[in-house]
C-alpha cells in the first residue's frame, strides 16, 4: 500500500514537474527589460540554445520588430539564454527562424485546444502565455491553472 | 547644439535615477527650440499625432493599435497580445520618467509605426499631452 501510494504520488509529480518551468534566479535585469516588454520573458528552457543564438544575432528584425539591444547587452542575454537552454532533442525542431510555438513539444502540449481558441481576441497570439497561463511569468504552465474556464478541461 | 543635447541626454541617462516627465520633456522642448527659436509645446498636438492614421505597418497603423484611443487605459500588442501599461502619466506614475527608456522607445515605435525618426518638436509635443490627459 506504501509502495503504491508512493508510485501514485511520483505519477502524479511528474506532470507537474515538467509544467513547472521557474525563470533561473540569475537571470540579468537586461534580460528581463529587453525580453519582457513587448512580450513575457520566456524562459530560457522553452528554446534550444542553437536557436537563441539564431534569435539573438537576428534582433534587428525580431519578427517583424527592431528589437536591437547593444552588444554588451547582447552578449549578456545571450549568454544567460545558453547557460540555461531547453534540451534540443525533447523541444523538437522550432523552425527558421526559431519560434517556441513551433518547437514539437509545444505542438504536442497544445494539440487539443480548438482553432477557434487561437483566434480568441484575449489570446490573439500563441506567444501570448499569460492569456492562458496567469502564472506563466513565473513558470507556472500547470493545466489546472488556465486562466480561461472554457479552456481548462 | 544638436551634439550638445546629445550629450545632455546622454549624461542624464547616465544618471539612471528617475526624472520628472517634465525634465524629461525638457530635453526634447531645447533641442526642438534650437532647430525653431519660436517652439512650445503643445499638448493639442501631441494628441493629433498620437490618433493619427501612418498606415506604414499593417498591424499597427497608428498609436493606438496597441495603445488603444484612450491613453489613460492599458493597451494590447498587437501582435504579441501582450497587456500594456497606461501611456498616460496620470494613469501609470513611472510613465515618461526614464530618459533612456523613453528615447528607447520613440527610437523603436517611431521607425515601426511612423517609418522616420520623430523630431524632437514630435516628441516634445507628444509627452505633453501624455503627461497632461486626465
Amino acid at each position: 500500500m506504501k509502495q503504491f501510494l508512493l508510485i501514485a504520488l511520483l505519477g502524479s509529480a511528474f506532470p507537474a514537474l515538467a509544467d513547472r518551468m521557474p525563470m533561473p534566479a540569475n537571470a540579468p535585469a537586461s534580460f528581463i527589460a529587453e525580453c519582457s516588454s513587448c512580450h513575457l520573458a520566456y524562459q530560457p528552457a522553452l528554446l534550444a540554445a542553437k536557436d537563441w543564438r539564431v534569435l539573438m544575432s537576428g534582433l534587428s528584425e525580431h519578427f517583424g520588430s527592431d528589437a536591437a539591444v547593444d552588444s554588451k547587452k547582447a552578449q549578456e542575454i545571450t549568454a544567460f539564454l545558453e547557460r540555461n537552454a531547453g534540451n534540443a532533442s525533447r523541444l523538437g525542431n522550432a523552425g527558421n527562424p526559431p519560434r517556441i510555438t513551433q518547437t514539437s513539444r509545444f505542438i504536442r502540449k497544445h494539440d487539443e485546444i480548438p482553432a477557434r481558441f487561437w483566434r480568441d481576441p484575449r489570446i490573439k497570439s500563441a506567444a501570448n502565455c499569460e492569456a492562458c497561463h496567469g502564472g506563466a511569468a513565473k513558470g507556472n504552465y500547470s493545466e489546472r491553472d488556465i486562466a480561461i474556464p472554457e479552456l481548462r478541461e | 547644439m544638436k551634439a550638445l543635447s546629445a550629450i545632455a541626454l546622454l549624461l542624464v541617462s547616465l544618471a539612471s535615477h528617475a526624472e520628472t516627465p517634465q525634465q524629461v520633456r525638457q530635453i526634447y522642448v531645447n533641442e526642438a527650440i534650437s532647430q525653431q527659436a519660436a517652439f512650445t509645446p503643445s499638448a493639442k498636438r501631441g494628441e493629433a499625432f498620437f490618433r493619427q492614421r501612418f498606415a506604414i505597418n499593417d498591424k499597427m497603423p497608428a498609436c493606438t493599435s496597441c495603445h488603444t484611443d484612450n491613453p489613460l487605459n492599458a493597451g494590447q500588442h498587437a501582435v504579441t497580445g501582450k497587456t500594456i501599461r497606461p501611456l498616460a502619466v496620470a494613469a501609470n506614475a513611472e510613465r515618461l520618467s526614464d530618459p533612456a527608456k523613453v528615447e528607447k522607445w520613440f527610437g523603436r515605435n517611431c521607425k515601426e509605426v511612423v517609418g522616420r525618426a520623430c523630431t524632437p518638436a514630435e516628441k516634445a509635443d507628444f509627452m505633453t499631452y501624455l503627461s497632461e490627459v486626465r
